[in-house]
């Protein structure tokens, strides 16, 4: 009974896709029904949908089709470009006066202006608007009124450093010199908001309105939201497909049998477990991009175990047990690339990407590991626990191979052992409480394409995302030294030197850099991923 | 009949144990009134257990089951008599390869043994089984005894508790009490599933010293001045254990069960211990390309649970006289 | 009769007081969600300690309890992390694992109760054995390896269903996830009619049915199965909250997006409000289930009566 319902779906189907590719046929070769609708898979955004709010690259997929912002990244190279920005101007890189361009509006009409931005960012810094994302406010002048970090009473609710001075011009007055400011501008938080998100934010948030190429059609959260193109979007980045349905998967394993099984048609995580079979499963459907995301593995320096002398040689001596090549050979058929820096290759040589500035380090050796730990005091207590959240990605499999690696370069099968934490909040519970006693899992995806993103969140002392709580001035000194330098040049080269710092002490191992990848139907043509490994969707066309 | 009022809820062995972990306790319910009524009040109680005994020789099922269960407690006091590797030992390079001479079943996706791990695993999960079992039936018969030997208030609030566990669903309390557990021994787990598994042999446990308290003797010797704890222990105890045994014995091969979800749900045991279901749960997003990593944990522990359920079953129909 | 109705919902209360109070405890065990919520970078501690007042984490447990339940009689569940009232969750939600459980109560009640009358009757015959067998397959099995097998054969392999169940979650595309959320209990139907006939068969009333000459199937539909199904009755009833609850494994197989994935969900995101939300409404279910139960008892046997 099944297998006839399904055989009339299938047959259905088919007749749907001889009539689109009817209709299509004699257009610009890779053909391509404007109108046809696509289905990719998502994951329930964690957060509210506000642009400020989202700080997962699930809600960051819908925000990067609904909104456009100051900059984009271009989805190729990840350069920073101009899209509502006519200009930005600095003469000192800690001043800068932006222009919006014209003949912007948000998909229900309302024009973007100077307001849109100064509107939403204040929105954003704003203690009692709870965003997750207000420090990326935290250079604005006056963000320390807006958002007072030591508990104080919040005494603005708008930054001063930010001045509407016509209908689309607008000031910005930094707390310090950022040259690279602009260029930070494309992140999503960034966004403009309607009017609609202050004066009726219940129903905005239902529906979210935006400016970008598409318009939330319908959304059921925790399941499915249906977005439409947006016909008038003034931009030249139109949406060459008639709209996505981006349909909710627990499990990413659930959305690739899918895809093979006709449900879906875009999956933009093929799981590890899967990646064995696509060759076969889709043949060149699948694509394997290099995005700026790379994996580390972070040590606790608040634990003196870990922050004595001769500990940056134990670091070090693991390091080279890790036998990387055969763990992205084998665990990720690629999908990863051992790393051999602390950034990432999407941000090129120019960019300040340095290949092999790690060494031999980062190389499989495991006569020299044994030694290096041996000098250095041995492993504390004999032995290392990895620590990692169980739930999401595939942690395990990745922490189980490391430790396997170690055990073998040591030859000691208890030498390493994984230490699952069963919740992303409780690791970060965990880690924000101090509690590690060991090398413990850290990735780190880019917010913006920019080698300052690498380095500064990560290794400043006390910077938001440095887990381990390294610290050291030297590092310091040289980030500082950098930001303030205003040719991007010279910047990039003292970025360099303090990575150089980060090396010498091994204050995190890295591991890999990972791509995005991504599977696709046969209906499908002009699938890519941009650096963020978020599909480019406006550029998909269906037939 | 009975001096208190007739509560269907007790009498049918509680069940609401969500998933896995009710299996048997309905089926032995049946059992709980028939316990000695055929054997009389004169004859010895004993002789249940020397007729069950006398059956059991005879039963080709408990033969089977119970020659497993012992060749499962020989290999996980002494797993290297079988498996001469080691299941911590992993070479990433023959990830998934399939068997080849000196490893029969293969290698699993991080190249470890599959043979040794799932003869080391065999350690793991009839300790979580068999000690959970414990546990369970230790607290849940003593707890369920006391209550149904004093009735009244304690009776009513024992009651109640054991409602409240009933109502939770079991694997979502597994969920949430284990994620945040970081200890890598077996103890969580089993911890875990006494407290969540005792009300069910408590409710057993109570139901049928009802029963065995309203016996004839036990009025007899009631009136002869025998005190509360003599009256349990010689007189009730030996009439009222018999459902708890097959209840617990079947649960025992449940709660190995249960180890694996937990494991699958990610919540269950960690590593470096070697457990089937640690195994199971890796190679379940495998299953199309090494699905020898996957058959053999979960045959091996399907047959594990298949025994125990089995064994229980048989000591049922032995100390079941209706059935004779 | 009615005065029986009202001594159980009296008891229920403590019941639902404690369970409610138990999974809250729990949930709070698992320690402070907030810090989960800015990704891989610590929150800040302006916003941290904004969000937890928001959520009332802030206060002590007994008192987070007692406003949680003082806001549940009036309606509200609180609100999930990302901003939608769990309410409207299990507007969603509950619907579709409604559907997954009625189809796996079905399957229970068609195909075990069936497989336990033709076993029961036929007790000790190859039909009997096999079908025993194959229960105790079932229930050795866990189910999670029962299922991801049954969607990579008939799902991948085969192609005869969808390997993943549509948002809507239509009665149709249930059919397979709810054969596998019922397999075990299936088995236990099975098993469980399978005894009760048995014992029943030789019970005096049924003799006597055959005596006065009844035609068989009117002694076995009319006199032996009414009496042999009270026990499968409470097993049915009781493990309707079970099953409702118990669904986390084959809604997370299957990406159906009912109650065990809103579950699921809130536990690893530490959502106190959404797991307390559901699980109260499973409770109530529960304990509903339960009375029905019992009250059904007195129409399959009339030698019970509830005073």
């Amino acid at each position: 009974m099944r297998g006839a319902t399904h055989a009339g779906w299938a047959a259905g189907a088919a007749a749907v896709v001889l009539a689109a590719t009817a209709c299509g046929g004699g257009g610009d070769g890779g053909g391509g029904d404007a109108g046809a609708v696509l289905s990719s898979s998502w994951g329930d955004p964690q957060n509210p949908l506000e642009p400020a709010n989202t700080n997962e690259v699930q809600g960051g997929k819908v925000l990067d089709m609904i909104f456009r912002g100051l900059k984009r990244y271009d989805p190729e190279t990840g350069e920073a470009k101009d899209m509502l920005a006519e200009k930005i101007e600095t003469s000192d890189s800690q001043n800068f006066t932006v222009t919006v361009k014209d003949g912007w509006t948000f998909s229900n009409g309302e024009k973007v202006t100077a307001r849109s931005f100064v509107d939403a960012w204040n929105y954003g810094a704003s203690l009692k608007n709870n965003q997750r994302n207000a420090y990326f406010f935290s250079y604005i002048d006056g963000y320390d009124k807006a958002h007072p970090e030591d508990g104080g009473k919040q005494s603005a609710d708008t930054l001063s450093g930010l001045k509407v001075t016509g209908p689309r011009t607008f000031t910005v007055k930094l707390n310090q010199k950022f040259s690279t400011f602009p260029d930070t501008l494309g992140y999503p938080a960034y966004a403009p908001l309607p009017r609609a998100f202050f004066d009726d934010h219940g129903n905005w948030l239902k529906k979210p309105v935006g400016n970008g190429p598409y318009r939330v059609d319908s959304y059921a959260r925790g399941s499915q939201m249906s977005l439409r193109k947006w016909e008038q979007y003034p931009g030249e980045d139109k949406a060459r497909n008639g709209g996505v349905d981006l349909k909710v998967y627990t499990d990413n394993n659930t959305a690739y049998t899918d895809l093979m099984a006709g449900n879906l048609d875009l999956v933009d995580d093929v799981p590890a477990a899967q990646l064995k079979n696509v060759k076969n499963d889709l043949g060149d459907r699948y694509i394997n991009t290099p995005a700026g995301i790379i994996q580390t593995l972070a040590f606790p320096y608040y634990d003196r175990n870990w922050n004595k002398s001769g500990s940056e040689k134990v670091r070090k001596g693991l390091s080279m047990a890790i036998d990387r090549e055969q763990i992205t050979e084998t665990i990720f058929h690629r999908t990863r690339t051992p790393a051999t820096d602390w950034t990432s290759p999407v941000l090129g040589e120019d960019g300040g990407f340095q290949d092999g500035l790690c060494g031999e380090a980062c190389e499989y050796k495991p006569d020299e590991a044994k030694k290096l730990i041996r000098d250095g005091g041995g492993l504390p207590g004999g032995q290392v626990k990895i620590t990692y959240n169980s739930d999401t990605g595939s942690h395990k499999q990745w922490v189980d191979a490391v430790c396997n690696s170690i055990n073998n370069a040591l030859g000691n099968d208890k030498a390493c052992v994984g230490n699952p934490v069963g919740t992303f909040a409780d690791f970060r519970n965990q880690i924000t409480d101090k509690k590690m006693s060991g090398p413990f899992r850290a990735g780190w995806q880019m917010d913006y394409p920019l080698i300052q993103n690498f380095l500064q969140p990560l290794y400043y002392t006390n910077a938001s995302s440095n887990d381990g709580k390294w610290s050291e001035k030297k590092f310091d000194d040289l980030i500082d030294k950098a930001n303030a330098e205003t040719d991007t040049g010279r910047a990039i080269k003292t970025f360099q030197q303090a990575e150089q710092v980060v090396r010498d002490n091994m204050a995190a191992i890295p591991l890999w850099y990972q791509n995005g990848s991504a599977g696709y139907s046969d209906r499908l043509s002009g699938v890519k991923l941009n650096p963020f490994s978020v599909p480019v969707y406006d550029e998909i066309k269906v037939s | 009949m009975p001096e208190q009022p007739y509560e269907p809820e007790r009498a049918v062995a509680g069940t609401g144990m969500g998933g896995q972990m009710d299996l048997g306790a309905s089926e032995a319910a049946t059992l709980t009134p028939a316990g000695p009524e055929p054997a009389g009040p004169q004859e010895r109680p004993r002789s249940l257990w020397s007729d069950a005994w006398h059956d059991l020789r005879r039963n080709p099922v408990f033969l089977i089951s119970a020659l497993v269960i012992l060749f499962l407690i020989v290999i996980s006091l002494w797993p290297s008599l079988i498996a001469p590797g080691n299941p911590l030992q992993c070479e990433l390079s023959k990830a998934q390869d399939g068997s080849r001479p000196g490893h029969p079943f293969g290698y699993d996706g991080q190249g470890c043994d599959v043979y040794t791990r799932t003869v080391y695993g065999a350690r793991t999960s009839v300790a979580v089984g068999v000690l959970s079992t414990l546990g369970v039936a230790v607290l849940g018969s003593v707890l369920g005894g006391l209550a149904g030997f004093f009735g009244g208030f304690w009776d009513s609030v024992l009651s109640r508790i054991t409602d409240v566990f009933f109502a939770i669903p079991v694997v979502l309390g597994g969920l949430v009490l284990l994620s945040v557990i970081t200890s890598n021994t077996v103890w969580p787990v089993i911890g875990f599933i006494v407290l969540l598994g005792w009300p069910q042999i408590s409710r057993i446990a109570r139901g049928s010293v009802i029963t065995a308290k309203q016996h004839d003797y036990v009025q007899a010797a009631r009136a002869l001045g025998a005190s509360n704890s003599r009256l349990l222990l010689r007189h009730i105890t030996p009439n009222a254990v018999a459902p708890v045994i097959v209840v617990a014995t079947i649960a025992l091969g449940t709660y190995i069960s249960l180890e694996a979800t937990l494991s699958f749900l990610g919540v269950g045991l960690k590593p470096p211990s070697v457990s089937w279901g640690i195994d199971i749960s890796a190679a379940a997003p495998y299953i199309r390309n090494a699905p020898h990593a996957l058959l053999w944990p979960s045959g091996a522990l399907a047959v594990t649970v298949l025994a125990f359920i089995m064994l229980g079953d048989a000591v049922r129909d032995a100390l079941d006289p209706k059935l004779r | 009769m009615g005065r029986y109705v009202i001594r159980r919902l009296l008891q229920m209360i403590p019941v639902f007081i404690g369970a409610t109070l138990l999974i809250f405890l729990m949930v709070n065990v698992m320690g402070d969600p907030v810090a989960g919520l800015c990704g891989d970078r610590e929150c800040d501690p302006a916003t941290a300690a904004q969000l937890r007042r928001e959520f009332g984490l802030d206060q002590p447990v007994w008192r987070q309890y007692l406003t949680y339940m003082g806001n549940v009689f009036t309606g509200d569940f609180g609100t999930a992390f990302n901003g939608q009232p769990v309410t409207e969750l299990m507007g969603t939600a509950f619907p579709v694992t409604v559907r997954l459980t009625v189809v796996a109560i079905v399957a229970e009640i068609v195909i075990g109760i069936t497989l336990g009358v033709i076993t029961g009757l036929r007790r000790g015959r190859p039909v009997d054995t096999a079908v025993l067998v194959l229960t105790l397959v079932v229930i050795s099995v866990p189910t999670f390896v029962t299922g991801l097998l049954l969607q990579l054969l008939l799902g991948v392999k085969w192609e005869w269903i969808r390997p993943s169940v549509s948002s809507y979650a239509p009665l149709d595309e249930l059919i397979v996830p709810g054969l596998v959320l019922a397999s075990v209990s299936l088995a236990y139907v099975t098993r469980l009619t399978r005894t009760s006939i048995a014992e029943n068969r030789r019970a005096d009333y049924v003799r006597t049915a055959i005596a006065k000459g009844l035609p068989r199937r009117r002694v076995v539909t009319r006199h032996l199965l009414r009496n042999s199904l009270i026990p499968v009755v409470t097993f049915i009833g009781t493990d309707v909250g079970a099953l409702m609850g118990g669904a986390i494994v084959t809604e997370r197989i299957f990406n159906i997006h009912g109650v065990g994935y809103q579950l699921y969900q809130g536990i690893l995101r530490q959502n106190t409000q959404t797991v307390v939300g559901f699980v109260t409404v499973l409770v109530l279910v529960f304990l509903v289930a339960n009375l029905l139960v019992d009250l059904l008892y007195a129409v399959l046997d009339p030698r019970i009566r509830y005073a």
